[in-house]
């Protein structure tokens, strides 16, 4: 598959508001509604739109804490990397997972209300997981998402 | 600030950002135009704060996706800052952390292929000021990105 400028220029735009509809991104883009639609549609077809992600206050929604996890299992072998992913994944504070390759073997986002939230997610549900062994602490101050080479 | 009912409609409306508002209003039990107008305040308040498209970069053709945890060299003092605009000028990097821990900072790399990996990592990010160690995390597989709170 081949992109353009156009296509980059309405992923950019897109990261940035996903709600835009096609008549307004085409305006601003010099391009028909039909002819934005369409471009828009192939890059969700091909799976390069892959979703929207919805930006709340965290906040003020009463998660004030994220953290980041690395993990280092105890113990290998594709069974317990399956029972430790799907062990992870139902964990409702467990945003990303990310298998690595590294320091350590998986990458975990958890968000928590505070701290004694994190020690009480830390110690319930990451430290009894299948075949967990190490695992590292990054508190995250500050986020910032970029337009990436487009 | 928040009562149950926004808190519903966020918990939907995070499961499924693409639904239209007459749905998310059904699931809700409510009016379409009460969904509207509630997501209107909760934009206005500054809790939903917009919603982004999700790029999958390797379909673009960036087939690496690295981490690169970096510790800085404290002891300059605009270390941080120093550090962050000039890893702002790299395309490929797409996203810049910060953190409090063992690592100071996290950049999210992407790139065609290793070669064009190896480039990146020796001539724009090794040449970052203030780097006092600098490790790689290589990414294999995602298995859960829903980043969505659970409210």
């Amino acid at each position: 598959m081949s992109w353009d400028t156009t296509d980059f220029a309405i992923l950019r735009a897109l990261s940035a508001d996903a709600t835009m509809s096609a008549g307004a991104l085409g305006r601003e883009l010099g391009l028909s509604q039909p002819a934005t639609w369409r471009r828009i549609k192939r890059l969700q077809d091909e799976g390069v739109l892959a979703g929207r992600r919805v930006d709340l206050d965290a906040e003020a929604l009463g998660f004030g804490v994220a953290v980041f996890l690395g993990v280092k299992l105890a113990t290998k072998g594709r069974v317990s990397l399956e029972d430790f992913e799907r062990a992870v994944t139902a964990i409702p504070e467990v945003q990303t997972v990310q298998h690595v390759l590294g320091l350590y073997d998986y990458r975990l986002r958890v968000v928590a209300r505070d701290l004694s939230d994190f020690e009480r997610v830390l110690r319930r549900r990451i430290m009894t997981l299948p075949g967990v062994g190490d695992v590292e602490a990054n508190v995250l101050l500050s986020e910032e998402r970029l337009a990436g080479p487009l | 600030m928040l009562d149950d009912t926004d808190r519903r409609l966020l918990r939907y409306l995070q499961s499924d950002p693409t639904a239209p508002i007459s749905e998310l209003a059904e699931r809700c039990a409510m009016q379409p135009a009460t969904a509207a107008r509630r997501l209107e305040k909760l934009g206005a308040k500054g809790i939903l704060k917009g919603q982004h498209a999700v790029i999958d970069w390797s379909k673009l053709g960036f087939a690496v996706e690295v981490s690169l945890r970096f510790t800085l060299d404290k002891t300059a003092a605009r270390a941080f800052d120093e550090f962050q605009d000039a890893a702002r000028l790299i395309p490929e990097v797409i996203a810049i952390q910060t953190f409090l821990g063992r690592v100071d900072l996290r950049l999210s790399v992407v790139a065609r292929d290793m070669a064009h990996y190896q480039s990146l990592y020796r001539n724009q990010i090794l040449t970052l000021p203030h780097i006092a160690e600098v490790e790689a995390l290589m990414h294999v597989a995602t298995i859960k990105t829903t980043e969505t709170l659970p409210i």
